[in-house]
């Protein structure tokens, strides 16, 4: 077979053509590969939130704080500098900076706001962790693996929440009660609020939940649209702690 | 060579000195003695084999440990397709409840020291 120069050209021409669409065709044919696929359904989102509702909230009660950190061994140290919360109280003021002025009414002004670990979307604290001791679940627990905790507190710098205590001293003689079934923490570790994860995973609905006789506490699927949380989030106006830092908090108050 | 004796019986007080507890245990009758383990429990056949637990439950227990923490996967089957919760308090500890008997007679005779009662909670000893 002979070929000219006019000819050799043409074919090459058309060969760098083809070479050049190849990637365009394949994200193409991948894009419908990947609709198809999420059309079955088989997956079923999960995203665990939760709502606090001030108004059930009856000033003086502790009972989610007694029940949380009776279940989870945490400390009673009362000298603030060593102090170790994973849920409490702080005047409304000061949980919702961005959200004060002179004039606030309602009877919100100075009564406290129960806080407690916000399971960021996007959590500041995972993301500085040095030994991914910090990390976020599929269902978006952010969980602390204290084994790998080094105890360097990037992660209480990086919390806008204050969500996070340190271990000072040795929390075991602060306990007054030790639940067998729980671990306590050692000194130098940082600990904070698991979501009772390890109450959900034997089915159970988290401890300061279950001890609020008010309601004040609705914990549930925020990804369900039938579920409760959802719901209570349809039918009433709610605010987050400082969303403007996109961390994405995932405790929603009604105040 | 005009030290040879005194050379020579300076390398045997070395060596004696060197090899001091060696021959102490012997002479005390401490030689080659194993700790011995008071195997309390309510079952008969642990988690996996005894020989296997007796080498490797360190590596079993990292890996509930991951397991648990990382995964949130708590059930652990074993060879013969018994589960078990992957628990060092609860399942562990339920059995061998004599922790002092049990753990740390092995621990100390091995000179390892284990940080996982630093917060994992030991049960006061049940009695059998």
């Amino acid at each position: 077979m002979k070929i000219d120069r006019r000819g050799f050209l043409k074919i090459g021409g058309l060969g760098i053509l083809g070479v050049a669409v190849k990637p365009v065709i394949d994200v193409v044919s991948k894009a419908k590969l990947a609709e198809a696929s999420s059309k079955k359904g088989v997956l079923v989102e999960k995203r665990l939130a939760m709502v606090v509702n001030l108004k059930n909230c009856k000033e003086g009660c502790t009972d989610c704080i007694a029940a949380c950190h009776g279940v989870h061994n945490v400390p009673d140290i009362a000298n603030p500098k060593d102090e170790v919360k994973w849920i409490w109280t702080e005047s409304y003021e000061n949980a919702f900076p961005d959200q004060e002025h002179r004039f606030i009414g309602g009877g919100m002004k100075g009564s406290p706001a129960i806080l407690l670990c916000n399971h960021c979307d996007n959590p500041s604290c995972v993301r500085v962790c040095p030994t991914k001791a910090t990390f976020k679940r599929e269902d978006g627990i952010v969980m602390m693996d204290y084994h790998r905790c080094i105890g360097c507190r990037f992660c209480m710098a990086a919390c806008p929440y204050g969500s996070r205590s340190f271990n000072w001293r040795d929390p075991r003689p602060f306990i007054k009660k030790v639940n067998p079934e729980f671990p306590t923490r050692t000194k130098g570790v940082v600990e904070k609020c698991n979501f009772c994860e390890e109450r959900l995973a034997k089915g159970l609905i988290p401890a300061c939940v279950e001890s609020c006789k008010n309601k004040a506490l609705v914990f549930g699927n925020v990804e369900d649209p039938n579920s409760e949380v959802r719901e209570i989030l349809r039918s009433n106006y709610t605010i987050r702690r400082k969303p403007g830092l996109g961390t994405g908090p995932q405790i929603y108050y009604i105040v | 060579m005009n030290n040879r004796g005194m050379i020579i019986a300076g390398i045997i007080i070395f060596l004696c000195l060197i090899t001091f507890p060696i021959w102490y245990n012997v002479v005390g009758g401490k030689a080659a003695y194993t700790p011995e383990l008071k195997i309390v429990s309510k079952e008969k056949q642990c988690v996996e084999s005894t020989k296997y637990m007796r080498s490797q439950h360190m590596q079993l227990l990292n890996d509930w440990r991951n397991s648990v923490v990382r995964e949130d996967k708590r059930t652990y089957t074993a060879l013969d397709g018994k589960k078990y919760d992957m628990s060092l308090s609860n399942t562990c500890l339920n059995c061998h409840s004599n922790k002092a008997d049990f753990c740390d007679k092995c621990h100390n005779y091995l000179e390892v020291t284990p940080t996982c009662w630093n917060c994992h909670v030991v049960p006061e000893e049940n009695k059998l």
